[in-house]
């Protein structure tokens, strides 16, 4: 049953991740966002009890609702946007295509490096931190930013939950999603100041 | 009473109460004086014995219990207390002649509660979460008022938060290398993993692109106060890891790599701080050859850690009178490149002194508070290698060249402009006073040598 789940969960993380990394509208990406901390919650429940693992759960979807609720309200930026990498949606298609080839390699391994850990977790986790780190690379905006270090951290956090069952880790862990929520969310609102004033 | 509980959750509580305060010059002296009160107290009081005033007595715990771990402020902290409230004092008491208190202040005040309590907290190795806590509390801070976020800032908080996940996670494989020391394979992979956390926290060259581009962006005072509590930190942090595992400490590798990584940092922040025509950029490159000064004195071995805490004052004060001084004349010319400022020197005498003079402090001239420290280094490097130094004088010219440059742009005058100085009382006094402390330092840098000889204890094993 738990490997069942385990799989189940990675074919959400996958799907939801390749979303956030593909969408260009953002309230797609933050509802797939909310849809990736259930997988995480999955996995992480596998190894922590049900509140702990609950509070990454409930971290993540206040943090993707704040991003939402505060680019609700912004009118997006019209300046012109130097981006330095090709955005379209063939390109990050192939740059996850590669990203999925490299998890695949490299999951058995870090399964052998971390005792307890399963297929599932280590691809899980190692895809999150590609895809995210994928999308840190190719954007400067605030909120995509904001969302590719959400979505490292998330695959982080599946890893680290195999390690370490600390409540001071998780609750940490948690205030610092929430906090990087609501620095994104102030930087998208420190360009809506200026347009204002 | 206990100490976590007076040196972290004290300043944060007051931290939300003066969020709420509106007038900036009442901010700034409650702050300053409160910080200096708390160094004070840790200089005073001892803490796990017990203090008897008359027939009053006081003990101060050092143990506090939190979410199942321990924040542990003991008697060997007390010097590292001293110092980071008594400089942030010093920071919060000039942020109003910088115009920042109200941004600074309650935040400031905050962050330098989180970083103790992430040297406080045990296992050590939390502390990446204390100080990741820290850097998102500084990113709002960072973001001028009325500007949206630039890049910088960005790049800052995406740089920073990706130290914390390679930190947390080398140090459970390093756990894994304590219990079997022959996995080389598992040592590799932990040292690697720790290498990449710190180049990333301490914005080792490649990784410090975001250095220059922050300090465009944000208000130079909170830009400096920023540059030097976090890069403490994380060295005191990174010693930290040292102290714990000895096979890390006695690795081969380890004096080479810190080496080639400080010079790199020092010879390009040397060279960018030679040839970069504006002053804030000339800053950030500076800052970075300091951090790359540090990683060269921790190249030279764990029985000179000494060499190590000679960087920290003289930084602190050479970063808040050279960001004060950008800060008075930041307001007043359109950009703070070599054209814009051309002549301020006749117009903002002090502002411009203090600059010059941080900037001939970092690049070691005698005098000047940062010769102490970088004499010491060259002469140890000089022992152990000449190449080695004479790369590290290089290194220093190159943020010579820098400082030549500025004076030249700053004392030009393209039309008859008479003396007069334009900076206000506050802006005098604490400029005056800054630039007398750096000399003061350069002339007598054993006035806080009873601060520092204390700073080791903090650390077992290197204190020897």
């Amino acid at each position: 049953m738990t490997a069942i789940l385990s799989w189940f969960a990675l074919a959400l993380l996958t799907t939801a991740s390749a979303g956030v990394l593909l969408s260009r509208n953002w309230r797609w990406t933050l509802v797939l966002l909310a849809i990736l901390y259930v997988g995480v919650f999955i996995f992480v429940r596998l190894y922590w009890p049900l509140g702990m693992a609950a509070v990454k759960l409930i971290a993540g979807w206040i943090a993707s609702t704040i991003l939402g609720m505060t680019r609700l309200g912004v009118e997006p930026i019209s300046e012109p946007v130097q981006e330095s990498l090709p955005q379209g949606i063939p390109f990050r298609l192939l740059m996850a295509a590669l990203v999925g080839v490299t998890v695949t390699a490299a999951a058995p391994h870090l399964s052998g490096l971390i005792p307890g850990i399963g297929l599932a977790e280590s691809a899980a986790s190692l895809l999150l931190i590609g895809l995210g780190l994928l999308s840190l690379g190719i954007t400067s905006q605030p909120l995509q930013t904001t969302i590719g270090l959400l979505v490292v951290l998330a695959g982080f956090e599946i890893l680290y939950a195999v390690v370490e069952s600390s409540v001071l880790v998780a609750g940490l862990l948690a205030v610092v999603n929430l906090g990087l929520a609501l620095t994104g969310a102030y930087s998208l609102l420190a360009g809506e100041n200026r347009q204002s004033a | 009473m206990n100490a976590p509980l007076i040196w972290i959750g004290l300043p944060i509580f007051l931290a939300v109460i003066l969020s709420f305060i509106p007038r900036p010059r009442l901010i700034s002296r409650l702050s300053g004086v409160f910080a200096l009160t708390l160094a004070g107290l840790a200089w005073i009081v001892p803490i796990d014995d017990v203090l008897s005033i008359g027939t009053i007595s006081i003990k101060i715990t050092s143990v506090f219990q939190f979410l199942g771990r321990q924040l542990v402020l003991g008697a060997p902290s007390r010097s590292v207390l001293v110092v980071f409230y008594g400089l942030s004092g010093l920071w919060f008491l000039g942020s109003n002649a910088a115009g920042v208190s109200r941004r600074l202040v309650p935040a400031g005040m905050a962050i330098t509660a989180l970083l103790i309590g992430a040297l406080a907290v045990k296992p050590f190795l939390y502390a990446a979460l204390f100080i990741e806590t820290a850097i998102l509390l500084a990113a709002p801070i960072l973001i001028a008022p009325r500007q949206p976020a630039g890049r910088g800032v960005i790049r800052f908080v995406t740089y920073q938060t990706l130290a914390m996940p390679f930190i947390l996670f080398a140090g459970w494989l390093l756990a894994g290398v304590e219990t079997s020391p022959s996995d080389l394979a598992l040592a590799k992979q932990s040292a690697a993993l720790l290498g990449l956390g710190f180049a990333f926290l301490l914005a080792i060259f490649p990784l410090s692109t975001w250095m220059p581009m922050l300090s465009e962006e944000a208000p130079p005072y909170i830009f400096g106060f920023l540059q030097w509590i976090l890069p403490t930190t994380s060295l005191i942090f990174g010693l930290g890891f040292f102290d714990r595992y000895a096979w890390l400490r006695q690795a081969e590798l380890l004096p080479q790599v810190l080496r080639m990584a400080g010079f790199l940092m020092l010879i390009t922040g040397g060279i960018w701080a030679a040839f970069e025509k504006r002053l804030e950029r000339i800053l950030a490159y500076t800052s970075i050859t300091e951090t790359g000064c540090v990683l060269l004195a921790l190249s030279l071995g764990m029985d000179k850690t000494q060499l190590i805490f000679l960087f920290f004052v003289p930084r602190s004060f050479g970063l808040a009178v050279w960001t004060l001084g950008l800060s008075t004349i930041k307001d007043q010319v359109k950009s703070l490149d070599f054209i814009a400022v051309q002549g301020l020197a006749r117009r903002y005498p002090l502002a411009v002194s203090a600059i010059l003079a941080a900037q001939f402090s970092a690049c070691g001239i005698p005098l000047l508070a940062g010769f102490p420290p970088r004499l010491a280094l060259w002469e140890t490097l000089a022992e152990t290698s000449l190449i080695a130094a004479l790369w590290f004088g290089i290194g220093l010219l190159g943020i010579f060249l820098g400082a030549v440059r500025s004076l030249t742009a700053l004392v030009t005058s393209v039309e008859l402009t008479y003396w007069q100085s334009q900076e206000d009382w506050s802006q005098r006094l604490l400029l005056g006073a800054g630039i007398a402390m750096l000399f003061l330092l350069g002339l007598l840098p054993q006035i806080i040598q009873p601060l520092l000889v204390t700073f080791p204890s903090m650390f077992e094993q290197l204190s020897g």
